[in-house]
């Protein structure tokens, strides 16, 4: 191997947390009130629902799949969530995390099943998801006063907040599953080389359902912390473009579209690290337009980058 | 004799699923609602679907080749921008600003995809953002919207009606025309299929791929460009809100009218019927009255879901 193709092998590799680095450093010497503990609070609490959908968003993708009706399930949850609110909190949450899991499965069924391109499957979802959440709640925004339910979106535990410590227990719980399970490994096999997975034996189709079914139970979790926090459900809004943000917090991670490899830790830099990107613009009175072309340009950059591997 | 009628049926339904439901739906509307086939409503319909129209043929050209484009919701918000910018310089400052700005995102796109090999999906997920972002940059953070003035001829041009028909009914029917011809009569056409069908074939036979794709994502632009011009024209003004989704509503528009995702095989026909079937489920819901709009989406999604369901199981 050259030495220009292990460094582009290392920049692929670390690429994101190098960046991090580099903009955590540019932000505590020249952003001001940036090191102190409810900026840092305020971050994490911003980043949580978006790393709880992205683990997911990281699985499909390690399928060489997509899920694009992650925001409409948030949306969906949302929905239900007033519904069974008088039941208590827990019964509420659990509906709403049933239904992530229903939609989830189906998406997964049209994809190993019928065999529908995961973008397309998905996007039915997408379209028909946030439709049906709108019916459901009548369009409107409902607030809420359930003090167990809004003491998820408020309250610590540890001295984290909750949606934050959900956030990282499920983090190590998926990264526990994608290298420590045979489920696991089946996922990556079967995102490497679909026909060989078959042919070697392995139930690639359940592997497909459970993964969707897995993402869509952790886009409803995503809509009851969001909704938690806004104290509010409100499914016309929530979530939207949420399938975008996932889906470059994952590749700009270094997982490959092209399937076969996992990295859960570089997602939860790339979730990180766009988080940090915004706030940095937003904390230097950049206005949302310029943010949103850098934006952009970090996924190509990043993207670039990871191109070459398989 | 009975399997291959039985194919041949397969067949039929498989390439013409979608104008069958649009004539069922066609007719169905027009007995349970009168108002459905009068020639207001008639008018109405065809301008509605006019604007998706332009940009479905653009979208359909990328997926034959095997991509998808995912900024054509921003450029057709960010094309109305500029023609309501550009019309301080006149007609044509109106038309060409958009088609010249959303043509060459349209060529970075293109460029990007055809010589680096990155995924088309996230190229040009990069652009709505990069594009949504240069339209805030225009409109001041999207306080400002620019008026086009009501006695111009660019309004005209979005207002203006033959027969009753407003233009841009009848660009749509022309670029579909022209779009079919060059698709099915043209060396480019060609070369289109043979992209989507089997990329390392067609770059062994000798098929310029590259400059394939990069001129299929140039003309997507630009036709999401010149659609965000004439709403801007009908609407007389830059609307900095409209677009969000219509990439989604683009694509299934396609799908339903038989494209192939995978690439290789379409047809902008197809497309026509897939805007007509969408329209015409919108307006159905709108003449119900009682039902929530937003039921609206729901019915499109299925309906996504049923013809792709069907493709797939006909295909076996």
């Amino acid at each position: 191997m050259t030495l220009t193709a292990t460094r582009t092998r290392w920049l692929q590799d670390n690429g994101v947390h190098v960046a991090v680095a580099a903009l955590l450093l540019f932000n505590v010497l020249f952003t001001a009130n940036f090191l102190t503990a409810g900026n840092f609070r305020t971050q994490l609490v911003q980043a949580a629902p978006v790393l709880v959908v992205a683990l997911g968003m990281a699985l499909v993708i390690g399928t060489e799949g997509v899920d694009l009706s992650v925001g409409a399930v948030m949306a969906l949850a949302a929905a239900l969530i007033p519904l069974y609110l008088g039941y208590g909190p827990v019964p509420a949450v659990l509906i709403a995390l049933a239904v992530g899991l229903a939609a989830g499965g189906f998406n997964g069924f049209l994809v190993a099943r019928v065999g529908i391109q995961p973008i397309v499957a998905t996007l039915a979802l997408l379209v028909a998801g946030r439709g049906l959440a709108l019916v459901i709640a009548n369009g409107q925004l409902v607030q809420l006063h359930d003090p167990a339910f809004l003491a998820l979106g408020t309250d610590d535990v540890f001295g984290l907040p909750i949606s934050v410590l959900v956030a990282v227990v499920l983090a190590v719980l998926v990264a526990g599953l994608v290298n420590r399970t045979t489920f696991g490994r089946q996922l990556v096999a079967v995102g490497g080389n679909r026909r060989a997975a078959h042919l070697a034996g392995l139930p690639v189709s359940r592997v497909l359902v459970g993964v969707y079914a897995i993402t869509g139970v952790l886009a409803a979790v995503a809509g009851v912390l969001a909704t938690s926090r806004l104290a509010a459900s409100d499914p016309a809004d929530i979530g939207l473009l949420m399938e975008l943000s996932a889906i470059t917090a994952v590749v700009v991670g270094g997982t490959p579209l092209t399937g076969g490899k996992v990295r859960v830790l570089g997602t939860v830099m790339g979730v990180v690290l766009m988080q940090l990107v915004r706030a940095t613009l937003i904390k230097h009175d950049l206005p949302d337009s310029i943010a949103q072309m850098i934006q952009a340009a970090i996924i190509v950059a990043a993207v670039y980058v990871a191109r070459e591997r398989r | 004799m009975t399997t291959t009628l039985a194919s041949a049926r397969t067949k039929v339904l498989q390439r013409q699923g979608a104008a069958v439901a649009l004539v069922l739906m066609v007719v169905v509307a027009w007995l349970v609602f009168p108002r459905f086939g009068s020639l207001d409503n008639v008018r109405d319909l065809a301008l509605q679907g006019s604007f998706l129209a332009v940009i479905a043929i653009g979208m359909t050209f990328v997926i034959i080749t095997g991509g998808i484009d995912l900024s054509v919701g921003s450029l057709y918000a960010l094309g109305g921008v500029l023609a309501a910018y550009g019309s301080q310089w006149g007609f044509f400052g109106a038309l060409l600003l958009p088609l010249l700005v959303c043509g060459l995102i349209g060529v970075v796109n293109g460029l990007l995809i055809a010589r680096t090999s990155m995924a088309p999906f996230i190229v040009t997920l990069a652009s709505l953002l990069f594009a949504r972002g240069l339209l805030l940059v225009i409109t001041d953070e999207g306080a400002t919207t620019y008026r086009i003035a009501p006695d111009s001829a660019f309004v005209e041009l979005g207002r203006g009606t033959v027969f009753g028909f407003g233009h841009p009914v009848f660009i749509a029917l022309v670029l579909a025309a022209l779009g079919g011809l060059l698709l099915n009569r043209t060396n480019f056409g060609q070369n289109v299929f043979a992209t989507g069908g089997a990329e390392s074939s067609a770059i062994l036979m000798g098929v310029p791929v590259a400059r394939t794709k990069v001129l299929v994502y140039t003309m997507s632009g630009v036709l999401s460009g010149l659609a965000g011009a004439l709403t801007a024209a009908y609407l007389q003004s830059g609307v900095t809100v409209i677009g969000v989704g219509t990439e989604l509503d683009a694509i299934s528009v396609v799908v339903i009218g038989g494209t192939l995702l995978t690439g290789g095989a379409g047809t902008v026909l197809g497309t026509m019927i897939g805007v007509g079937l969408r329209t015409v489920i919108q307006n159905v819901i709108n003449q119900i009255g009682t039902l929530d709009s937003n039921f609206q989406s729901v019915v499109s999604g299925v309906f996504l879901l049923i013809v792709v369901v069907l493709q797939r199981t006909l295909r076996r």
